[in-house]
């Protein structure tokens, strides 16, 4: 599955992965917002990104293939509006889309693919981003493949019995007895919860300090992502 | 829709992040204040469900299927400031995981389906709560499924994506079909969750209907000023798209109300034949 | 020898009507491990979730001399650690680690000690490879020994186990039977499986629709009930 393979990859140990989670969100911002204010056309600047992603996804041991292909999810979306953007005669701008859509889908993969779930939900939690949602972000992420796998051994329990059973009534089912079944997970945990002494509140995690090296990081992006938006 | 990066002008994503963000936070302290601790759980699992229910297709006339999007039936079963809340953090995972909708787009895709789309499903099933249970969830998911789309499809044009007369009809002809199809798919699920526990939808609170209808008015207007904006000429944006031939504010903002009046009638002629089937 | 539970007429009836528990008198010394048997929906669970209040039925429940109370529950749930049949329940903190610090940080200790605490029954449970893992990445025996962790980690007196061994291979079963007798807490160990109770227990209790129908040596009860399917 998708996010397994990005888990594993952002347990990796390469020094964009030791690097503050902060400095790396602060560093997608940045080319995020240089890359969207990128005028289309400048075909220099967007291959001379396209050049900083790789090198970066290098510095952090990540298969750049993988990145590609993974990224490449946008591309049946971006590719649609590309084709009318082309169709009515803008085809600058038609690439611009593509090539903007995937770059941005890359430099988030690249955030993600060397940086915990918790490492980059406690640099949002540090930028104030309230705590209850960064709760639900974490229990989301934690139960999403439990529920999941759910899913797939009911539809194969229904196909078991049957291997023509479709329907609207049967899939309604199936999403009641899913919700029923995520309900009843709900107050197991809630229980397993109290049973450790919980008293509605999460102690969080005192944040780890931000080091000159990751001041470092952040500065070079910074330097890299304006020198090729002004320069090209 | 998930709006990916690239596609929003810097002004329109940035508005919208500057909106969504004080936004969230409001809900988040909403959610906080009237969920017990037990909800936490609760809610990160519902989230969990929803991305999961995704998988489950529905079949709906030969060779399509469609899946429930879930707005709305988070709606119903949380309430709407816990329905927004988890809506995000499965928008910001599908942004940075799954590479669904962007970063910087993300203040745009929250307000579209966390907080306008969620919004419209909740003033929908106030609004018709009282011809029936049916048609009032039906309402909630083909109006918060059609929420979104204009608003998406209105922040896109904006953004200067140009799109022709053709091609507009037919995006919205398509909401048009995936909204009733998510109204049809949450009566279902709701029906289906209610028969196993009533426990679990948890009754609408008493806010009177006037309140709620002209909410909803003051939301059509923001769904239609967002396509009619879409067509005024912004200086800067008409120079990087010369040469194209943009539809007329006329139509863009006719199109929209056409799909809004459209989902409007079929909930009311449903409510009005419940009702009279009721009473008679 | 001490009682550290002493339970008396208990009954508990679900909100859809059921009445899983109807009228349960039971004791455990310190130091002694039971087992509880009985049939599938014969009220175990229910049972060993009145154990630390989670449930509240009638009846009267004293936990090492308190009275289990509103006022008592905090510290009740820290002399009882409960290790529930799902672990997926009990473990749902991002990584492994944090997961065990979360009772510990609960009864009030500092970050930096409950998580040198979280380490240190982490390596007790031999799960000190494990400490940045995210708990869905562990194998179900890594999971079960995660949650026992995450309970020691609160220094209860009485280990609540709730069918420790499902879904765990033979090897596994006796790593963690071996783990289980090294820990010197009192145990309630529900469980189907005779082998497990004859290893790990002296006493067992027998259940059937609520009631206790039979107690008494483990190999005697499992006899009369004729608990062995060979
Ligand atoms: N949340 C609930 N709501 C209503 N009834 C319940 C609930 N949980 C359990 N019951 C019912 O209470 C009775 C006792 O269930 P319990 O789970 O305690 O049994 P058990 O002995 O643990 O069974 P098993 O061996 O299958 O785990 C059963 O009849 C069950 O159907
Ligand atoms: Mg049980």
């Amino acid at each position: 599955m998708h996010h397994l393979v990005i888990d594993r990859w952002s347990r990796g140990s390469s020094s964009l992965h030791q690097r503050d989670p902060r400095a790396k969100l602060a560093a997608l911002l940045v080319f995020l917002v240089v890359l969207s204010t990128t005028r289309p056309g400048a075909q220099w600047a967007f291959v001379a990104y396209a050049v900083l992603l790789i090198l970066t996804a290098n510095l952090a041991r990540l298969p750049i293939l993988g990145l590609a292909s993974r990224a490449a999810l946008v591309l049946p979306f971006s590719a649609t509006f590309a084709l009318l953007t082309w169709w009515s005669g803008d085809s600058l701008r038609a690439l611009a889309l593509a090539e903007k859509s995937f770059l941005s889908g890359t430099a988030a993969l690249l955030l993600v693919g060397t940086t915990p779930l918790t490492g980059w939900t406690a640099a949002l939690e540090s930028w104030r981003v309230p705590r209850m949602l960064i709760l639900v972000i974490q229990f989301v992420y934690r139960y999403l493949f439990v529920i999941a796998e759910q899913v797939q051994r009911m539809r194969w329990a229904a196909l078991c019995r049957g291997p023509k059973q479709r329907g609207f009534r049967l899939a309604a089912g199936l999403v009641g007895v899913l919700f029923a079944r995520s309900w009843q997970r709900a107050d197991g945990i809630y229980h397993a919860m109290l049973a450790r002494g919980f008293r509605g509140r999460f102690v969080p995690a005192p944040p780890a300090p931000f080091r000159s090296s990751d001041a470092l990081f952040l500065s070079t992006c910074l330097a890299g992502c304006l020198a090729i938006r002004m320069l090209l | 829709m998930h709006i990916p990066d690239g596609f929003l002008s810097t002004p329109v994503w940035a508005t919208l992040d500057v909106v969504s963000a004080p936004a969230v936070a409001w809900v988040a302290r909403r959610a906080q204040r009237d969920t017990q601790d037990n909800r936490i759980p609760l809610l990160g699992v519902m989230g969990a469900f929803v991305f999961a229910a995704q998988m489950v297709n529905f079949p709906v006339g030969p060779g399509t299927s469609g899946h429930l999007v879930g707005g709305a039936l988070l709606t119903v079963v949380l309430g709407p400031a816990a329905a927004s809340l988890v809506l995000t953090a499965i928008l910001v995972l599908q942004a940075l995981i799954f590479q669904d909708g962007g970063v910087l787009a993300l203040g745009a895709n929250v307000f579209n389906m966390a907080l306008a789309g969620v919004a419209a499903a909740y003033l929908a099933n106030r609004l018709w709560a009282h011809a029936s249970r049916s048609v009032a969830i039906f309402a909630a998911g083909a109006l918060s499924v059609m929420t979104s789309a204009c608003l998406a499809l209105g922040q896109l044009l904006i953004s200067g994506v140009p799109m022709t007369g053709g091609v507009l009809w037919a995006s919205l002809g398509l909401f048009l079909i995936s909204a009733i199809m998510e109204g049809a798919i949450t009566v279902a699920a709701v029906r289906a969750i209610e028969r196993l526990n009533p426990a679990w939808i948890t009754p609408q609170p008493a806010t009177s209907r006037a309140v709620a209808a002209i909410a909803m008015a003051a939301l059509v207007l923001v769904v239609v000023g967002t396509l009619i904006a879409s067509a005024a000429p912004d200086g800067i944006q008409r120079l990087t798209m010369q040469g194209v031939d943009s539809v007329g504010w006329r139509a863009r903002t006719m199109a929209g109300l056409v799909g809004i009046a459209m989902i409007f009638a079929l909930c009311y002629l449903g409510g009005k034949l419940k009702s009279r089937r009721r009473s008679a | 020898m001490s009682r550290v539970i002493q339970i008396a007429g208990l009954r508990y009836r679900y909100p859809d009507g059921t009445q899983a528990l109807d009228g349960i008198d039971f004791h455990l010394n310190s130091g002694e491990s039971v087992a509880l048997f009985g049939a599938n929906g014969s009220g175990k669970t229910t049972f060993v979730l009145h154990l630390n209040g989670l449930l509240r039925g009638e009846g009267s429940i004293e936990i090492c001399g308190m009275r289990l109370a509103d006022g008592t529950l905090e510290q009740i749930r820290s002399k009882v650690g409960v290790v529930f049949q799902d672990s997926d329940e009990q473990l749902f903190m991002p990584t492994v680690l944090e997961d065990v610090a979360f009772g510990p940080l609960n009864l009030g200790l500092s970050p930096d000690d409950a998580l040198t605490r979280a380490r240190t029954v982490l390596k007790r449970v031999g799960m000190a490879h494990a400490f940045e893992r995210a708990p869905y990445h562990l194998s179900a025996g890594e999971k079960k020994r995660v949650a026992i962790a995450g309970v020691l980690a609160m220094d209860p007196e009485i280990l609540v186990l709730d069918e420790p061994t499902t879904f765990l291979d033979p090897p596994t079963r006796r790593d963690l039977l071996s783990l289980l007798r090294s820990l010197p807490q009192a145990k309630v160990v529900v469980t189907h499986d005779a082998n497990l109770a004859r290893a790990l227990t002296s006493r067992a209790v027998f259940f059937d629709q609520g009631r206790i129908t039979g107690q008494g040596d483990v190999i005697e009860i499992i006899q009369r009930f004729h608990w062995e399917y060979s």
